[in-house]
C-alpha cells in the first residue's frame, strides 16, 4: 500500500468518523422539536429559523462550561468513559452501508453484522467504567443496572438479527441489502423485526428502558459526576447510537437503500435516490423511537429484566426455530429460498409464496404468544383494576 | 479482500475513533473556566454529605444474570455459522441446530424454575 493510498484511506475513514458526531447535531434539534409538539407545546424556536441553531447553541453551552471533576474519582477510567461511549458509535459506522456503491461504505467486512454488535458492546463497557470511577453510591448503582439491562437485551437483539443473516446466507450488511432486490426481510419475519426493535430501543437505553437516564430516579445515573464536553459526548454518542440503530433496522429489515430505480453500483443518481431511500426508510425508525419514548412510561428494573428473559428471549428463540422450520420445509419442497439462488436476482413474485408461507408462520407465534400470555396479562389486569376501584 | 485489506481500515478506525472524542474535550479544556474548590468538588449526593462507604457491596443477581447471559451469548455464536450456511444444507441441519436450541431452552427453563431469573 503506497503513501498516496494510505493518506486517501485516512481521509475516508477521518470522514466516516465524522459522521456519526455530525449526525447528532441536527438529530438533538428534531427529537426536541417533536417531543414537544407530542407534548403539545412548540419546543425550541428562538434560536434561529424554527429553532435551528439550538444544538450549536447547546454545543458551544457544553465546551464552555466548568469541568467539575469530583475528588476521589479514578481520573484514567472518569476520563476514558466518554470517549469510549462515542468511539463505539464511531467505530459501527465503519461497517454501515450508505449508499448502493461499495465506495460508499467504510470497509465491507466480511462479518459485518458481527462486528457491529461486537462494537456496540462497547459502550456497555463505557457506562461501567462511568459508573465505577465516578466515586460515587447513585453513579455506581445506575451502572450496575444500566450493565444488567444492556448485557440481557443483547440476547433477544442478536437471536432476532440472526433472521435475515439466514435469509441472505452471509454477514456482510451490503450482502444481506443486495439480497432484497425481489423481497424485503419485513415481509418475511416481522416478528423478528419487531423483537428487534425493541431490543434495540432497550440497548440504547431509550424510553421506556431509559433507567440508564432515569431524571427522576438515581438523579441521572451513572453520568451524575460528568459536566460540560464529557456529558456533552455521551448525550450526542447516545443519539448517534439510536441513529445507527435505526440505520440497521432499515438495512436488515427493509432492504437498505433498496427501491425502485436503484441498482448496485450504478450511474449517480441512481446512487443518489438508493441514499435518499435508505435515510427515509431509517428517518421512520428514528421517529418511531421518538414516538415510544414519548408516549410510554419508564419500566421498573424488576420489570424490565421479566420482560427480557420470561418474554423476549423465549418468543425470540421460537421465532428462530419457526423461522429456520419453515425455511427447510420451503427448501425441501421446491420453492424456498435456496431455489432463487442468488437472491439478488429473484422476482418479487418468485418469492412470494415463500414470504406467505414465513408470514404465517410469525402469525401463529404471535397467537401462541397472545393465547399464552394474554390470559395471565388479562387477569393481571383485571387484580389491578379490581384493587383501584376498590380504594 | 485479503486480511491486510479487510482489517487495516478497522485499525485506523479505531485509532481515529480514540482521538476523534478527545478533541471536543480537550477543545473544552482551554476554552472553559477551571475554578474548583473544595466544595464543588465533593461527591454528589442530594446535597448531603455521604453516608458510608461509596463502593457499596455488589448484588449477587447481577452475576447470575451474567452467567445466564454468558450461557446465551456462547449459544448465539454457535447459531452464526448455522444460519449462515443454512439455505444450501439439507433437512439434517435444521434438526441438529434444534437439538442445540432446545439444550438451551432447557437451560433458560431450569434457571427459570429455580428462580435465577428473579430481581430480588
Amino acid at each position: 500500500m503506497t503513501a498516496l493510498e494510505f493518506l486517501g484511506l485516512l481521509l475516508i475513514v477521518a470522514g466516516f468518523s465524522t459522521l456519526p458526531l455530525l449526525l447528532a447535531v441536527p438529530l438533538i434539534w428534531v427529537e426536541r422539536k417533536v417531543a414537544a409538539r407530542i407534548q403539545d407545546r412548540f419546543g425550541p424556536n428562538r434560536v434561529g429559523p424554527y429553532g435551528l441553531i439550538q444544538p450549536i447553541a447547546d454545543a458551544i453551552k457544553l465546551i464552555t462550561k466548568e469541568d467539575i471533576t469530583p475528588a476521589g474519582t479514578d481520573k484514567f477510567v472518569y476520563n476514558l468513559a466518554p470517549i469510549l461511549s462515542v468511539a463505539s458509535v464511531v467505530l459501527m459506522w465503519a461497517a454501515i452501508p450508505l449508499g448502493p456503491n461499495q465506495s460508499l461504505i467504510g470497509v465491507d467486512l466480511e462479518i459485518g453484522v458481527l462486528y457491529i454488535i461486537a462494537v456496540a458492546s462497547l459502550g456497555t463497557l463505557a457506562v461501567m467504567m462511568a459508573g465505577w470511577s465516578s466515586n460515587n453510591k447513585y453513579a455506581l448503582l445506575g451502572a450496575f443496572r444500566v450493565v444488567a439491562q444492556l448485557v440481557s437485551y443483547e440476547v433477544p437483539l442478536v437471536l432476532s438479527l440472526l433472521i435475515p443473516v439466514l435469509f441472505a446466507g452471509s454477514l456482510s450488511l451490503q450482502d444481506i441489502i443486495i439480497a432484497q432486490h425481489g423481497m424485503w426481510f419485513i415481509l418475511m419475519a416481522p416478528l423478528a423485526m419487531l423483537i428487534f426493535f425493541v431490543s434495540a430501543q432497550a440497548e440504547t437505553g431509550r424510553a421506556p428502558f431509559d433507567l440508564l437516564e432515569a431524571e427522576s430516579e438515581l438523579v441521572a445515573g451513572f453520568n451524575i459526576e460528568y459536566s460540560g464536553m464529557k456529558f456533552g459526548l455521551f448525550f450526542a454518542g447516545e443519539f448517534a447510537h439510536v441513529a445507527t440503530n435505526g440505520f440497521l433496522i432499515a438495512h436488515l429489515f427493509l432492504g437498505g437503500w433498496q427501491g425502485p430505480g436503484v441498482t448496485f453500483n450504478g450511474p449517480w443518481w441512481s446512487t443518489l435516490l438508493g441514499i435518499f431511500y435508505f435515510v427515509l426508510k431509517a428517518s421512520i425508525f428514528y421517529f418511531m423511537s421518538l414516538l415510544l419514548r414519548n408516549s410510554v412510561p419508564r419500566v421498573r428494573i424488576d420489570q424490565l429484566m421479566d420482560f427480557n428473559w420470561k418474554f423476549l428471549v423465549p418468543i425470540s428463540i421460537g421465532n428462530l426455530v419457526m423461522t429456520a422450520f419453515l425455511v427447510m420445509i420451503t427448501n425441501a419442497a421446491g420453492f424456498g429460498l435456496a431455489s432463487y439462488q442468488p437472491l439478488s436476482e429473484a422476482t418479487f413474485f418468485e418469492l412470494l409464496p415463500v414470504t406467505l408461507v414465513l408470514f404465517l408462520g410469525n402469525v401463529v407465534v404471535l397467537a401462541v404468544i397472545v393465547g399464552t400470555f394474554g390470559r395471565q396479562l388479562r387477569e393481571e389486569r383485571l387484580t389491578v383494576e379490581a384493587v383501584a376501584a376498590g380504594d | 479482500m485479503n486480511i491486510l485489506t479487510e482489517w487495516t481500515p478497522i485499525g485506523l478506525f479505531f485509532i481515529i475513533a480514540a482521538v476523534l472524542p478527545a478533541a471536543p474535550i480537550l477543545v473544552a479544556q482551554l476554552l472553559n473556566p477551571s475554578k474548583p474548590n473544595d466544595i464543588k468538588l465533593q461527591t454528589y449526593e442530594c446535597g448531603v454529605e455521604t453516608v458510608g462507604d461509596t463502593w457499596v457491596q455488589f448484588k449477587v443477581q447481577y452475576y447470575i444474570y451474567g452467567i445466564v447471559f454468558l450461557v446465551f451469548d456462547v449459544e448465539m455464536i454457535f447459531l452464526i455459522p448455522w444460519a449462515i450456511a443454512f439455505n444450501e444444507l439439507d433437512m439434517f441441519a435444521f434438526w441438529a441446530g434444534f437439538l442445540f436450541i432446545f439444550l438451551l431452552t432447557d437451560a433458560l427453563v431450569y434457571a427459570w424454575r429455580k428462580n435465577a431469573l428473579e430481581w430480588e
